[in-house]
């Protein structure tokens, strides 16, 4: 019984940067795009949390301060996705992949001061899990009962529409992708300040790209999102418990999380949950000429 | 005299090359309908586009109760009264009736929920029922274009435009929009309504306006209305009503369709039991509201779309779901979207009407293309076919929908067409192309051909069509001979109503 | 200002808007070199000096090519059939997996060890883009996400051998696999680590997709599919064969450069960092700027070798991080595919 207590309790600890990640791609692609730079997003969160806790190196840094940089740094990387692939309307799905490797990039360069540093002042990890179930549950009913829903969906589902009857889809996509850096900066937070605090390049180990595939699997729903998350976190976690005692090598559970993404994509696609996608999910708007 | 409401004075609007709009003056009154008659291109769409405040006018002024107003888009042009109905209803299939009227005025707390009383109360009193909680993407044509009169509506609008409204619509459903536009008129709204059909319009209108080449060429009253002068002002010369059609020579059976099942993309029963034949130099026309089976059919008949069960033979030898050995059996395709299907748009003139026929011989040499031999055809069959290119290597997404429509035309009755599935085959074009496009075809079929003619346009059925059926619900009724049937009876089989015993019979 | 769309765009604009993209890439990756306490002019007056001064660092830049020519090549081909392989990467490790194996594994006279190791990795490339070719046609699966996931997978698979199974004899702590016999190692120019071999493979590959693009019926088909796949079906073209000939193509390509780097130059199997310093990556903005053309890959692949060449100078001279690269990368894509819209349109000034 404790046995599957402590498996759960680590489940949820894995899923809180997980869920965090992928609401915030609900919400943007429920606005229309896609933003496959969630990777690169998590780092210059992480690196952005971990500089401002970490402070003189005293453990003097402000926490609050430092979850709210993450955000920002989140926010910041999310706009120059924006800016492209709806200002500019380029290509979302490379933009996002662009924005990954930026992500990564830049953090891996701004962050070789702190490498390897410990943080004496780190962040319990239980307001973050506590925090996001609510968020998912909050977001749920924003989506279902809110004008704010309404009107994120309706941009997402056919933006045409939307601005026919005066609304702002060019604000309303900005807004819905920053939303979605700023939850990836959280979830780059957590990684940093509290699951393992510390900085080294690389730390978001390709959770990014799994919370991208989540969304799809739980078919754009926060409240199936939850769900996901645990039953992901559930598999990273007997992947430690199995890395062990196992004869499997490990690179085979180093690799698992990116099969498992290629897994679920599959069965996302034999599922069929793909027609539950935003009807203009992945396309730039501009307004008609007829 | 009623007041004036809403007043165009001088409107221009060009285009590079185009003059769309020609100092057009335009007078609605309170309570009364103005039809706007013009064909395709005459500059209809542009002046709804700056009604609506999508367009900008280079010149002129509009009036809204003698104010002078800028319309900067469409949301303020609602906040001023005017509501548009557009051709193709703007609507988010996936939310309700209720999500989709609350868009953009809804409360913040439950914005759909709480509109459902108000739409209940306006859907009363005007007569447009529809179901609040009904999925957009369920609901017919006619119930979405509702939808989008409750919105305008619902946001106050005094001024309704109508974009073709019927041009989707079955005559029945066609009627009950007439009655809802007269309660409209006699609650004091106004309502411009945007047409070519002219029966329509004499049935329904107060005033016509008539628009050719961006210019209003013509204002009455629809009491000194007549058909054929409203026709003469439409297309600038006198119109004949007759049939096209020569005599007919009938050759034996080319096509036989027997027992036909097939599904629709999304897995539902979309054709049952279809059967029919077609003889050689036959056109037979197919009607119906889009969406009942037409699609589904002519995909079979072309080899894109398997079918369930049946049998389907040309000439004695069966159908075979491949469009490639199709078209070597003779079968052309001029498919419903020029553009999405039809052509290549990037890609040359020479390439696309290569389309059919690049892995052989000329245009194939083995593995390796004959570029020469491609410019070489595409040089003679520009000139056969009259297509206005600069050149063969021009991207064909820059030439006019009637010359990309001949582009197709000529790249598909270039073989030894037997079949020819024509598809909505003058949609969108204007009158010189689509005279094209009708001689083109019918010289075929006096050549032996036999031409099954998909179209909505009724008109354009009964002026080439031998024969027509109509499928319902992927059901075909018919095939009739043309003669037999009137318009009011054919317009009954396209809602599924079945015809008095007596009347019609299958030929 | 405002965006007029122009559906003819001149050939000149295409090249001003490509230079000016790279221009402002170069500036933005400036402002992060600055951001990391090192000043942009000293940056880069580093990677053009060490680059472009002297024969070292012109052969260099050469050596990066070739696997930039390849693999880019493959991409415009993949890019015409709207196929975004963002896989080359892994799919150059698993050639090399393949090429390697068979140097290591597989007894053969000296005369065929070459041939049979290019084949062997044009084919397990090849079937690593089409296992995600084939996932996109039967299941939908988005094959930016699958490919790219399959390079983690390829970067595992190889680490996972040269640290096990495939571990060389007296490596001791190190992550090698043995050396190459004599007879299955590229020879190079004098000097150099520039594997002519490869090299002119990749020129004729790359002149010869040219032709199979604009030429032969395949590459029609190609084209329909990728501008039109409405109009392929229509046509009787069957959308997943030409596909999957195109994956095969494509990431065959990938695995012959894959070959070409451990033949040529590591002449074993080693970790996939040093195999390939994300030549899978770069490749993508060679093709990009190519425009789908595979002859002009001949021009945009040593362009992007001197930024490879020149990022590895910074690591090397400047004790970067390897993520150097990665910002040039990213940067650099973001600025192309961001100034496509400038090439579509023409750029107005003052109000409608």
């Amino acid at each position: 019984m404790e046995e599957i207590w402590n498996a759960l309790g680590r489940a949820l600890s894995f899923g809180t940067p997980l869920l965090l990640a992928s609401l915030g791609a609900v919400i943007n692609e429920r606005a229309g795009v896609v933003n496959l730079g969630v990777e690169g997003m998590m780092a210059v969160g992480a690196l952005a949390g971990f500089a401002v806790a970490y402070g003189s190196g005293a453990g003097d840094g402000n926490l609050y301060f430092a979850v709210a940089a993450a955000a920002g740094a989140g926010v910041l990387a999310s706009l120059l996705h924006a800016f492209a692939a709806i200002t500019l309307r380029a290509n979302q799905f490379v933009s996002g992949l662009a924005l990954t490797m930026i992500g990564l990039g830049v953090a891996g360069l701004l962050g070789k001061r702190f490498e390897g540093f410990p943080l004496f002042n780190q962040a319990p990890e239980w307001p973050f899990t506590v925090g996001v179930v609510l968020l998912a549950l909050g977001l749920a009913f924003v989506l279902a009962y809110t004008r704010l829903g309404l009107v994120l969906r309706s941009v997402g589902e056919n933006p045409a529409a939307a601005d026919a009857l005066g609304i702002d889809v060019v604000r309303v996509r900005y807004l819905a992708v920053a939303f979605g850096g700023a939850l990836a900066g959280l979830a780059g937070a957590f990684l940093s300040l509290a699951y393992r605090p510390s900085w080294t390049d690389g730390m978001t180990v390709g959770l990014g790209w799994i919370a991208v595939a989540l969304v799809i699997f739980v078919g754009w729903s926060p409240l199936r999102a939850i769900g996901g998350a645990v039953f992901f976190g559930l598999l990273y976690y007997l992947q430690f418990r199995l890395q062990g005692q196992s004869g499997i090598p490990t690179e085979f559970f180093a690799a698992m999380p990116y099969l498992l993404v290629i897994v679920v994509l599959a069965l996302a696609g034999l599922r069929r949950v793909q027609g539950a996608a935003p009807e203009a999910l992945g396309q730039p708007y501009q307004r008609g000429e007829r | 005299m009623a007041s004036t409401i809403l007043q165009l004075s001088g409107i221009t609007k060009r285009f590079p090359g185009v003059v769309a709009n020609d100092r057009v003056d335009l007078e609605l009154k309170e309570g009364e309908v103005l039809a706007l008659l013009g064909e395709n291109g005459a500059g209809k769409s542009t002046l709804v586009s700056i009604l609506y405040g999508l367009y900008r006018p280079d010149e002129g002024e509009i009036r809204i109760e003698g104010q002078p107003v800028q319309i900067a888009s469409p949301a303020h042009a609602l906040r001023l009264g005017i509501g548009l109905v557009p051709q193709h209803p703007l609507l988010v299939g996936r939310h309700t009736v209720a999500e989709n009227l609350a868009l953009g005025v809804g409360r913040f707390w439950f914005p759909a929920q709480r509109m459902v009383p108000l739409i209940e109360q306006l859907a009363r009193s005007y007569g447009l029922e529809v179901d609040p909680h009904a999925r957009v993407h369920q609901l017919s044509p006619g119930e979405k274009q509702r939808i989008e009169i409750l919105r305008a509506l619902l946001r106050g609008a005094r001024v309704l435009i109508l974009d073709e409204p019927t041009s989707v619509l079955t005559p029945l459903e066609a009627e009950a929009l007439f009655r809802v536009m007269r309660e409209l008129r006699s609650a004091g709204k106004s309502l411009i309504f945007i047409s070519h059909k002219l029966d329509e319009v004499l049935a329904i209108a107060d005033r016509v306006s008539v628009l050719r080449r961006g210019k209003v060429v013509g204002e009455l009253p629809v009491a000194e209305a007549t058909k054929p002068r409203l026709a003469e002002l439409m297309v600038g010369r006198s119109v004949s009503f007759e049939r096209k059609r020569a005599e007919p020579r009938l050759g034996p059976a080319l096509l036989e369709v027997r027992g036909l099942q097939a599904r629709s993309s999304r897995g539902l029963p979309a054709l049952r039991d279809v059967s029919f034949s077609l003889r050689q130099g036959e056109v037979l026309g197919v009607a119906g509201v889009a969406g009942n089976g037409q699609s589904e059919l002519v995909e079979v008949l072309s080899g894109l779309r398997r079918a369930e069960a049946g049998t389907l033979s040309l000439e004695g030898k069966p159908l075979v779901p491949d469009p490639a050995r199709l078209f070597e059996m003779g079968v052309a395709h001029i498919p419903e979207d020029r553009i999405r299907m039809g052509t290549v748009p990037p890609m040359p003139v020479s390439e696309n009407l290569a389309l059919r026929e690049y892995r052989k011989p000329p245009l194939a040499r083995g593995f390796f293309r004959d570029l020469a031999a491609y410019e070489q055809r595409a040089k003679a069959q520009v000139q056969q076919y009259a297509i206005a290119t600069p050149s063969p290597s021009t991207p064909t997404r820059l030439l006019s929908g009637g010359n990309i429509q001949k582009v197709i035309l000529a790249r598909e009755l270039a073989g030894s067409a037997r079949l020819i599935l024509a598809v909505h085959p003058t949609y969108g074009l204007d009158v010189g192309a689509t005279e094209q496009v009708h001689q083109i075809l019918l010289e075929k079929t006096y050549q032996g051909a036999g031409v099954l003619l998909v179209s909505e346009d009724l008109d354009e059925i009964l002026a080439l069509a031998d024969r027509v059926a109509v499928l319902y619900q992927g059901r075909l009724q018919g095939p009739f001979e043309v003669g037999s049937l009137t318009r009011e009876e054919i317009g009954l089989l396209m809602t599924g109503s079945s015809l008095p015993t007596g009347q019609g019979g299958a030929a | 200002m405002r965006l007029v769309p122009d559906p003819n765009p001149p050939r000149l604009r295409v090249l001003w808007v490509s230079l000016g993209a790279i221009a402002v890439a170069l500036l933005i990756a400036g402002a992060v070199f600055a951001a990391y306490g090192l000043s942009p002019l000293e940056a880069y007056r580093t990677m053009l000096q060490g680059t472009l001064t002297d024969w070292k660092g012109l052969s260099e830049v050469l050596r990066r090519t070739i696997p930039l020519l390849l693999v880019g090549a493959g991409l415009t081909l993949a890019f015409r059939a709207q196929f975004f392989n963002i896989g080359a990467e892994g799919q150059l490790l698993m050639g090399a997996i393949a090429g390697g194996g068979v140097a290591l594994f597989l007894p053969l006279p000296p005369l065929l060890s070459l041939p049979a190791m290019f084949l062997a990795g044009v084919l397990l490339g090849g079937a690593w883009a089409l296992l995600a070719a084939w996932l996109r046609s039967r299941l939908g699966v988005n094959e930016i996400l699958s490919t790219l996931m399959l390079n983690y997978v390829a970067q595992y698979v190889l680490i996972y051998l040269i640290n096990g199974p495939w571990k060389g004899q007296n490596v001791r702590g190190f992550l090698y696999s043995d050396e190459f016999a004599p007879y299955e190692q590229l020879p190079t120019l004098p000097g150099t680590l520039v594997h002519w071999p490869t090299l002119l493979l990749g020129v004729v590959l790359a002149l010869a997709l040219q032709v199979l693009l604009t030429r032969t019926t395949l590459g029609y088909e190609l084209r329909v599919v990728g501008e039109n796949p409405g109009a392929a079906r229509y046509a009787g073209i069957s959308v997943p064969r030409v596909v999957l000939v195109m994956a095969i193509i494509t990431g065959g390509l990938a695995g012959l450069a894959g070959v070409g780097e451990v033949a040529g130059i590591h002449h074993r199997l080693l970790e996939p960092a040093q195999i390939s310093l994300g030549y899978g990556f770069t490749a993508v903005i060679v093709a990009w700027l190519a425009r789908g053309n595979p002859a002009l890959v001949l021009v945009t692949a040593p362009l992007m070798g001197i930024i490879l060449a020149g990022g590895d100078l910074l690591k090397i001279s400047l004790n970067m991080p390897f993520r150097v690269i990665d910002v040039f990368s990213g940067v650099m894509l973001l600025c192309l595919i961001a100034s496509e819209i400038f090439v579509r349109n023409r750029v107005r000034w003052g109000r409608r």
